[in-house]
């Protein structure tokens, strides 16, 4: 699915965001986009914020257009769309997905080696009031929001808004932010994202070694161990719920148990603590030769460190793992963690029994994976 | 200078070639007599695993990182939360009667004077008014005797009145009776259907040996015990009602016995208690009593045919062992009275008799029906909340049990573990503070705590046996500690 497509535009120099309307709307047009299709408007486009075309343009003038699409068919009723004046379309929110996330900056303060999505050095804060805006127009139904990066709250103040805002507008809407915590080490800003009291805010946050100098090795940059733990106890003290995430390499899977008993031991309050398999791309193609391990060598070390923290009565879940190279034990706790669309099987898989159960493979990631990957025969 | 710094931990020559480090928290780690020595000379590798494993777990820091003492300070206050609410488990004597005579018995008395041995209306009400005072966000209010379903009546009263209470002021409470189960009948059940009220009982082993240790009319005790087990589980669900056995001198003889019974029963603990040192067990040691020593043996022998069972698929856990490895192997507290620095008495627990005398803990309620009241903290009629427990008297109890600061106990590398008895000091030796290489207290926490680590390191299956006892009961302590903070 993509999620962007240049159009021609006209009678656009500021970016238009909006909701998409499939269907003409009764009330609420000001905030909307009105969809054509095959040159033909469903209805009288005044008093909508301009008409977004997949294919030819209809006969409008006077107000903004963006037409000549062809990838973003699937667009509907309630999804939320950006259009650029150098004639991009982005789509910011699907309302039939349940994997919608704000990106709140590109940059970062650490620079992992594992980075599927490499931090940029760029001043993007102005893209704050693109996702003030984006959430008065998201479905308050909407179930799950996730809110990420590059680390979402170095705009500090913004990302609090940002998280007010939500609890404001999206009350019933569980929020998901994937952050390294490290600025919760300063206690008022953990008091004051406690003081927002949202009613179902979960932070996920990477733990990778129970050594803080491995730790900081693996996320490159020094001190990075410091904040993170004492983030996570600002944040408990406060009543904000963390989920810790443990990214299974090379670096991380040597002392992976003892990390687990580190986490029982300090962290009992984590709501979730997910065990991750490694994403294959952005940065860690650069650094595979110190990360790489193939799974099934690893199983030994994830089915002792799954079991610590079972038995220490934490919630565990197993991501982005192919069946046939985790231990059966560890089954029930593996996740179909890899989006719908996101995710593919090989031809070794062809004719597997469990591939309904089975999460597969990132789409970009088929390349480097398991030797060990095999169906299971019926 | 040195690469590294020793944060607080203390240590044991466990044995020939380890010893045991034991950080404040209760985290622990086995070293290698040598890289033990090497460690503590500022001699470790710094690269190694031992090194990291000593780092990680916070028995040394390498750095100029606040992390190891901010996460040593939140554990140790979670060690110590057990302080928190101040006292949670409130019981109540609502009659010293009782039908049976079991040699060991404390107190109870075969009397039909129900005015002399039975709890009033006044008395229980006004001691449901202290109890309302407590600021221990989760009540639990235990009925025992004697026998308390001999006095019905009381029991009624105080779990209704406690429960609207409780309502009343939007907290948690929790009633236990304790009872033999041999008068419970049909309305009674109801009631405690009703209610949500748990039972625990006594099961001692075996028929003849049950039998033996708590006579009554009939000589049909454990008959009705079991009876009784069959219908509270069927009214109030399995888990309804739990039991505990006491070991006198004829059980030392059937350990096996005694377990196979419990899991013949259907039980999924047994607590393996010695006999108490007071009232009348002890006038009649020659009958009933032992030694420490003799217990010990009985413990490990009950012991090993427990994880025999657990081993063979039968899930049974010992409640004691349970309790300690809990706190040995988790960061949480347990709300065990007996076993906390300083002393649950008190502010733990406290004992409200039946004619309204306030006592810091069962023991000290035992010890003044030999005679000796030093430990009653006050009565219900004529002292207030805060005379009671914030009077001399409980003030030098608590001041007497910091195990952080009693002579032998201050340098245990099981301290963390363990706790301070000071009424059970008092009782055995005149004295609060205890004389740790005669202490009995000592020799029993010291020996099973030594025994539960060594069978912890035998093998993988007894390892597994052992964390199995402990998941089991972490949910709730989870809830209780975390505030249901991740009930999603």
């Amino acid at each position: 699915v993509r999620l962007h497509e240049p159009a021609r535009i006209a009678g656009i120099d500021q970016p238009i965001i909006g909701r998409v309307a499939r269907t003409p709307l009764s009330s609420g047009q000001a905030d909307a986009w009105l969809l054509a299709e095959g040159g033909r408007l469903p209805c009288d486009p005044s008093g909508y914020l301009g008409v977004l075309a997949l294919g030819e343009p209809p006969p409008v003038s006077g107000m903004p257009i963006a037409h000549g699409l062809r990838q973003l068919g699937y667009l509907d009723d309630g999804d939320v769309v950006a259009v650029e004046p150098n004639g991009f379309v982005r789509v910011l929110y699907r309302r039939a997905s349940p994997h919608n996330f704000i990106l709140v900056t590109e940059q970062c303060n650490s620079l992992c080696l594992m980075c599927s999505q490499p931090p940029r050095a760029i001043d993007d804060s102005g893209r704050l009031g693109e996702h003030f805006r984006l959430i008065d127009l998201i479905d308050p139904s909407t179930e799950e929001l996730g809110i990420t990066g590059g680390e979402p709250t170095l705009f500090r103040d913004g990302f609090l808004e940002l998280i007010a805002r939500c609890r404001e507008r999206l009350p019933s809407t569980a929020l998901h932010v994937l952050t390294n915590g490290r600025l919760f080490f300063y206690r008022r800003f953990a008091e004051k994202l406690g003081r927002i009291a949202h009613p179902d805010l979960v932070l996920g946050i990477p733990l990778y070694s129970d050594i803080d100098s491995r730790h900081d090795h693996i996320v490159q940059a020094p001190g990075a161990f410091e904040e993170t733990v004492i983030g996570l106890q600002n944040l408990d003290r406060y009543d904000v719920r963390v989920e810790i995430r443990v990214v299974l390499h090379a670096l991380s899977i040597p002392r992976l148990p003892r990390l687990a008993t580190f986490i029982a031991r300090n962290f009992p309050f984590a709501c979730h603590v997910a065990l991750m398999g490694l994403e294959m791309f952005g940065l860690v193609h650069q650094h595979l030769s110190e990360l790489w391990i193939d799974p099934a060598d690893y199983q030994p070390q994830l089915r002792a460190a799954a079991g610590i923290l079972c038995e220490a009565g934490m919630n565990v879940s197993i991501y982005n793992h192919q069946l046939c190279v985790l231990d059966r034990q560890l089954w029930p706790l593996a996740r179909k963690s890899i989006s719908d669309w996101k995710n593919v099987y090989l031809p070794e898989c062809n004719g597997c029994s469990a591939i309904q159960q089975c999460g597969g493979f990132f789409q970009s990631g088929t390349k480097i994976r398991s030797a060990h990957i095999r169906a299971f025969n019926p | 200078m040195s690469a590294y710094g020793l944060l607080p931990f203390r240590f044991l020559r466990f044995d020939d070639a380890r010893t045991l480090v034991v950080n404040d928290v209760g985290e622990h780690l086995f070293l290698a007599n040598d890289d033990f020595a090497r460690f503590v000379r500022h001699e470790l590798p710094t690269e190694g695993d031992v090194f990291l494993d000593l780092l990680a777990g916070h028995f040394a820091f390498d750095s100029g990182s606040l992390a190891p003492f901010e996460l040593l300070a939140t554990k140790y206050r979670t060690k110590k939360a057990f302080l928190d609410g101040f006292t949670s488990l409130h019981i109540f004597v609502v009659s010293l009667r009782c039908e049976h005579s079991c040699h060991y018995c404390q107190v109870s008395r075969v009397s039909s004077d129900r005015t002399r041995y039975d709890m009033s209306e006044a008395t229980a009400r006004r001691a449901l008014d202290l109890v309302f005072q407590s600021p221990a966000p989760r009540l639990k209010i235990e009925l025992q005797g004697g026998e308390p379903l001999l006095h019905f009546e009381r029991v009624r009263q105080i779990v209704t009145d406690g429960r609207r209470r409780a309502e009343a002021a939007g907290r948690e409470i929790e009633f236990v009776v304790t009872t033999n189960l041999a008068l419970l009948d049909d309305e009674m059940l109801a009631f405690f259907r009703e209610h949500g009220v748990f039972l625990s009982t006594s099961i001692d082993g075996p028929e003849a040996l049950h039998n033996a240790n708590r006579p009554r009319p009939g000589n049909d005790s454990h008959a009705k015990a079991v009876a009784g087990i069959r219908r509270a589980r069927e009214a109030l669900g399995h888990d309804g009602v739990a039991a505990l056995m006491t070991t006198t001198r004829a059980s030392l003889q059937s350990p096996e016995a005694i377990v196979g019974e419990y899991a013949r029963l259907g039980f999924t603990s047994i607590f393996l208690r010695p006999l108490s040192p007071y009232g009348f067990a002890r006038r009649s040691v020659r009958t009933t009593g032992y030694t420490m020593r003799e217990f010990l043996d009985f413990y490990v022998r009950a012991l090993d045919s427990i994880l025999e069972l657990n081993a063979n698929g039968t899930y049974l856990a010992e409640t004691y062992a349970q309790l300690l490895l809990t706190r040995m192997l988790t960061p949480f507290p347990t709300g065990y009275v007996d076993l906390q620095s300083p002393t649950g008495a008190g502010i733990g627990a406290v004992v409200y008799n039946y004619d309204g005398d306030v006592y810091a803990s069962d023991e000290s309620r035992m010890l003044a029906e030999m005679g000796d009241t030093r430990f009653r903290l006050g009565n219900v009629h004529r002292d207030s909340y805060p005379a009671i427990f914030g009077g001399d008297t409980l003030r030098r109890i608590i001041a007497a049990s910091v195990a952080e600061s009693i002579p032998g106990c201050a340098d245990c590398a099981f301290l963390p573990w363990c706790g301070a008895d000071p009424v059970h000091h008092y009782a055995t030796t005149g004295d609060l503070v205890p004389h740790i290489p005669t202490s009995d207290f000592h020799e029993k926490n010291f020996f099973i705590i030594k025994h539960l680590l060594s069978l912890y390191e035998r093998d993988a299956a007894t390892r597994r046996i052992l964390r199995s006892w402990v998941g089991q009961g972490i949910q709730e302590i989870r809830q209780e500690r975390l505030h249901g903070k991740e009930v999603a």
